[in-house]
């Protein structure tokens, strides 16, 4: 089966409303091609679920996102992601904050099908005030404790990025840390993998050890070749995070007419080859 | 030497001995004296510390905070998602940061105000819930004013004493919030009822100066005694080893 497909494909997709998943962790190996292609669209109403970073400050600066759930936001070498504190100080958006682990368990309990993961996170934090639909629940043992019933974090549609993947999609990373990509498309109904590079299957073998091959095909509905696509994120062993650029993103909170110029010359262009193109003429 | 250790390598020194008898656990840290600190302490009173590079790879020795990398040997691979089987299983240390902390380790660096609108969006609750509730947590603050050392925190991102005392004991097993450290004094939670208390003036501080620098009140015990000086083997592992450039300096300046 081949399923390749496009970022406007996968976008198209999107209905508003819809909750998400997105894939990477801060400002690492983030399915950036898909977020710019979410900016040209007409979709909004988010609910957006994610270990975020710039992802996270570009989808709420476009008026994207209605709900994030997510345990922080950073740009990694820039602590504070300023585009989501923007957002956030404007109260612009629901913000279901979680302990991260509790995330992660969310995703988790989603990815079984199961309704909920019980853990002692979040007890006696705000967590619980944050998001006060949560229940708690007995252990049905002898030792009867109170847990924090963390919900699953059900997604309708997934993106990840990956480095190397093959058209069926099998996917591939080659950095120091899977993330948590292979749990958000086990939790999606749809799923959506970009990747540096497409091969054939056998190929991907010579790329890294077995570990490396934690996507599947059976968690994959389409794969879209997306070189630099996670730019300005890092996206190791095929390339680093653009600090300059993310520098220059990142000061565009601060100034309006900076972020206008930043937006017309990256962000408001027809495709993703043009935004590779404007960031290589830089 | 000792006469002549810096602000920071006194907070450095105490951060280290906050990992004191820990043994064969987890250290981790936000911040550059604790940084120093764990580096410290693995080097010398417990070498049997596990520390990652900063990312997820757990090294022999890390790199030090600032000058030169070194040849890190690996140990293991501790990728994000293995960080909760750490923390929920309790074998870890923590030296966070806090915005905002209260006299019973009630922590925040989630946001300043309400949390539906706050005034200021800081990092989130990162993963302070889960942290304060599983393993034991110590907190760095670099610059202690009566606007961080607070009444009443905003948000709890970490969990304090109080509120962890309400919860049923089975709870709570993992709970230790221990140690409170900053560029003035060193604090723990001694206490009949689990309030702060100052357990050591960094010296050249004086507890007025504490006091006035504490939006709350502390527990204190007949007098202070001075937070311990850095042996001169330990200045000349934070100055030759860990911290060849002296960027502690940038986070605690040394007093006129």
């Amino acid at each position: 089966m081949d399923k390749r497909t496009t970022e406007q494909e996968a976008v198209a997709e999107l209905r508003d409303g819809m909750t998400i998943g997105i894939g990477g962790w801060g400002s690492r190996r983030k399915p950036m091609s898909i977020v710019r292609e979410i900016l040209r669209s007409p979709v909004k109403d988010l609910t957006v679920v994610t270990y975020g970073g710039p992802d996270v400050g570009l989808l709420c600066n476009y008026g994207k996102v209605k709900k994030l759930i997510y345990g922080f936001v950073s740009l990694d070498s820039i602590p504070l992601e300023p585009h989501f504190r923007k957002a956030r100080q404007a109260g612009a958006i629901e913000a279901a904050e979680l302990d991260e682990g509790m995330l992660q368990w969310g995703l988790l309990a989603a990815s079984h099908k199961l309704p909920f993961l019980p853990t002692r996170s979040g007890l006696g934090s705000s967590v619980l005030d944050i998001n006060p639909d949560f229940k708690m629940v007995k252990s049905p043992y002898a030792d009867g404790e109170e847990l924090v019933a963390m919900p699953a974090l059900e997604l309708d549609v997934a993106f990840i990025h990956m480095n190397r993947g093959d058209v069926r999609g099998n996917g591939q990373y080659l950095g120091p840390d899977p993330y948590f990509d292979d749990i958000y498309c086990r939790a999606a109904k749809k799923r959506f993998m970009t990747v540096e590079k497409i091969l054939d299957t056998a190929a991907m073998a010579n790329e890294g050890p077995l570990q490396t091959r934690i996507i599947n095909r059976t968690m994959v509905d389409g794969v879209i070749e997306a070189p630099n696509g996670a730019h300005f994120t890092e996206c190791p062993t095929d390339y680093g995070r653009d600090e300059a650029f993310q520098k220059e993103y990142a000061a565009t909170a601060k100034d309006p007419e900076a972020w206008e110029a930043f937006k017309a010359r990256y962000l408001d262009v027809e495709t993703e080859a043009e935004y590779q193109e404007a960031v290589r003429n830089r | 030497m000792s006469d002549t250790a810096t602000r920071g390598e006194i907070c450095a020194v105490a951060c280290a001995d906050a990992f004191r008898g820990n043994g064969e656990i987890l250290a981790s840290c936000f911040g550059t004296a604790p940084a120093i600190g764990a580096r410290l302490a693995k080097m010398t009173f417990e070498p049997d510390l596990l520390m990652t590079d900063g990312v997820c790879t757990v090294v022999d020795m890390p790199n030090p905070v600032s000058g030169e990398g070194h040849e890190q040997i690996v140990e293991a691979w501790l990728p994000f998602r293995t960080i909760f089987d750490h923390v929920w299983n309790g074998n870890r240390h923590v030296i966070m940061a806090a915005s905002q902390i209260d006299q019973f380790g009630n922590q925040n660096f989630a946001c300043i105000g309400e949390h539906a609108k706050p005034k200021a969006q800081l990092l989130g609750m990162r993963g302070a819930p889960g942290n304060t509730i599983s393993h034991t947590t110590s907190y760095w603050v670099a610059n202690q004013t009566a606007k961080v050392f607070v009444p009443e925190v905003d948000v709890v991102s970490g969990v304090g004493h109080d509120r962890a005392a309400k919860l049923p004991a089975e709870s709570t097993q993992g709970y230790d919030v221990r140690f409170v450290i900053s560029n003035l004094a060193v604090y723990d939670f001694e206490t009949p009822d689990k309030r702060m208390r100052l357990k050591s003036v960094h010296p050249g501080v004086t507890v007025d100066q504490v006091v006035e620098n504490t939006g709350f009140e502390l527990v204190i015990e007949g007098d202070v005694p001075e937070t311990r000086l850095p042996t001169d083997d330990e200045l000349s592992l934070i100055r030759e080893k860990i911290d060849p450039k002296g960027v502690l300096g940038r986070e605690v300046p040394n007093p006129e």
